[in-house]
């Protein structure tokens, strides 16, 4: 039933397949262009299979892509014009905001940019327990993905599958800080809240069933003769154009680059964890696919790591010029009301400068760009969306490849537009 | 390793831990060539703008600090405060590289900071990274900010015909030209 593998290896290319002059526009060659049977269709940008509001104008010779440029900017808001009036805690809600499938590793990277600028230190038990929520949330922004490009492509199971294990991840998140999504459980010194009780009995139920659950969906889909015909060496991206064309996370790593920021620059306790990179080599959909996958089981073991070396102790920093003093001094001690009242009105400042801190998110190098003046407001904030940069790679993916193929390749680059647009 | 021999050199610094190179905007293509050839920069992570307009014009109160963070044993008085460092010209275009290679053990980044006054333009670095490309769209989208040599400079993220340039200190917050009045 199964089809082999190795009836449909990815094509090698020699050179770079990047489009030349624009890298980011495949311009039809001017005969083509003369021969008057080139049809311009748009996708988008309302389109089921682009996640958002993504526009793809296509220009075809039959079924095969000739022309494509992608479009962006439907779903812009303006994120980081309106940081810059906001304290700098009041910005942090304004991160997650952007991303409604990786909200905690974007929160994370603001987060940490503005600590790193402070230059405060966080306690043990804040830094594991980011470290668990952002590998769950990991977890569930590939679960996103996995349902929902299997369901693109006609696979409609894999869809209510993998949700049933993400509601079960949104129910922690709604456990530690009461809301599923956008949590802003992060706060700039630690965490918002302690732990709450009975978190960590519910989180390793999750970790135990985890692993069963990535199998049932490879079950699902690696046998399956149309999602192989429709995956294997479509969307092929050379180690060498995904390094030129910024791309990162497991898009990268599919096209065999090994390479993830959790190992080169380890942050949080990443480095007291064990955990292996996914790598493949043949760049297409099916190595991304199959990274994902893999990710999913690394990730439930770095939860899983985190749950049996979780420390005790506080878990936000003492320090009263940032972090707000604890609830039941403002009614004993006078500095401590005053602190309160100084950081909810002015807020804390901080000290001038600038910061570039990038994290591994599920998407790939999710940067944060800060400068301050010493003031309470940021001065710039600026976010490096992966899936900003993961879309310039659409045309040279669909060179020369067939209109059907476009939506799994597109899916395959695991776009959020709200990140990418910000 | 020694950034001493990058064309247009003007500057390095190091804070937080991060190098700048702040070099000379006419040698930019240059120097980046260098940097992704001999120093193993094959990866363009972001390119970030910023706008000093107003910069400094304004004390600011507080807790002062440097590149090792806050002292917190001399404080500035709330309201009185010391002023910025001010800045040598109005705009900062950000380059921010970092060195990949499969396997290797840890990442190496440098931020490399070209300076511009309103109305001056910087080469595109396009042909260096062609990740770059949409990169330097969206500043000059935001900042207004015009990259020489680049092969499709247009608005990314707003309207073709937007006007104005939304991240300048001088744009306001919810800023949009009035199309009609209440007179018409």
């Amino acid at each position: 039933m199964a089809i082999a593998p190795e009836k449909r290896r990815a094509p090698i290319y020699e050179g770079s397949r990047i489009p030349q002059p624009i890298p980011s526009v495949l311009l039809v060659p001017e005969e083509l262009r003369r021969s008057d049977d080139i049809l311009e269709v748009n996708f988008g940008p309302n389109h089921p299979s682009t996640h958002g509001v993504l526009r793809l104008v296509v220009e075809l010779d039959g079924e095969t892509v000739v022309g494509l440029r992608a479009v962006i900017g439907y779903l812009h808001t303006g994120f980081e014009k309106s940081m810059e009036s906001k304290t700098w805690w009041k910005a942090i809600p304004y991160a997650p905001r952007m991303d409604y499938l990786s909200f905690q590793a974007n929160e994370l990277a603001f987060v940490m940019a503005v600590e790193k600028l402070l230059g405060i230190e966080i306690p043990p038990k804040a830094t594991w327990m980011r470290m668990l929520l952002v590998e769950l949330n990991r977890v569930h922004s590939h679960l996103v993905w996995l349902g929902t490009s299997a369901l693109e492509l006609g696979a409609i199971s894999p869809f209510w599958y993998t949700f049933r294990e993400r509601d079960r991840i949104l129910d922690l998140f709604e456990l530690v800080g009461g809301v599923r999504m956008h949590t802003r459980y992060f706060q700039v010194g630690g965490l918002a809240e302690d732990i709450p009780r009975g978190f960590f009995d519910e989180c390793r139920k999750f970790v135990e069933t985890m692993p069963s659950a990535v199998d049932q969906y490879e079950q699902l889909l690696d046998q399956n003769e149309i999602w192989l015909k429709r995956t294997k060496g479509v969307g092929v991206l050379s180690a060498a154009d995904a390094i030129a064309l910024g791309q990162s996370g497991p898009v990268l790593r599919a096209s065999g680059v090994d390479w993830d920021l959790r190992r080169v620059e380890p942050y949080l306790a990443y480095d007291q964890v064990e955990f292996d990179v996914p790598v493949k080599q043949n760049g297409d959909v099916w190595d991304r696919y199959k990274v994902h996958m893999d990710e999913m089981r690394e990730s439930t073991r770095i939860v899983d790591q985190s749950l049996e070396g979780m420390p005790g102790g506080a878990w936000i920093a003492d320090d009263r010029k940032v972090v707000l003093p604890p609830r039941e001094e403002l009614h004993t001690s006078m500095e401590s009301l005053i602190h309160h009242f100084k950081l909810v009105t002015e807020g804390f400042r901080v000290p001038e400068g600038e910061v570039y801190l990038a994290v591994e998110s599920p998407r790939g190098e999710f940067g944060c760009y800060l400068c301050s003046d010493g003031g309470p407001r940021p001065w710039r904030v600026r976010f490096r969306a992966p899936s900003f940069v993961a879309l310039q790679a659409t045309a040279t993916l669909m060179r020369g490849s067939l209109i059907a193929d476009m939506i799994a390749a597109v899916g395959s680059l695991d776009t959020v537009m709200g990140e990418c647009d910000r | 390793m020694t950034y001493a021999g990058v064309a247009g050199l003007v500057e390095e610094k190091v804070a937080h831990g991060e190098t700048t190179l702040v070099v000379d905007p006419a040698r930019l293509v240059e120097a980046c060539a260098a940097l992704r050839d001999e120093h193993g920069f094959n990866f363009l992570s972001d390119v970030s703008s910023v706008d000093y307009l107003g910069w400094s014009d304004e004390p600011i109160s507080g807790y002062w600090g440097g590149a090792d963070g806050r002292d917190l044993n001399s404080p500035g008085t709330w309201g009185l405060g010391r002023r910025p460092a001010p800045k040598p010209k109005r705009f900062a275009v950000n380059y921010h590289l970092l060195a990949i290679r499969s396997g290797a053990g840890e990442a190496a980044r440098v931020r490399v900071q070209v300076w511009l006054d309103d109305g001056e333009t910087v080469p595109t670095v396009v042909r260096v990274w062609p990740t770059a490309d949409w990169h330097e769209r969206e500043v000059w989208d935001m900042m207004g900010i015009r990259f020489a040599g680049h092969p499709n400079l247009s608005r990314i993220l707003m309207d073709e015909d937007w006007e104005g340039f939304p991240l300048r200190k001088d744009y306001p917050i919810g800023g949009e030209p009035v199309r009609f009045s209440g007179e018409e």
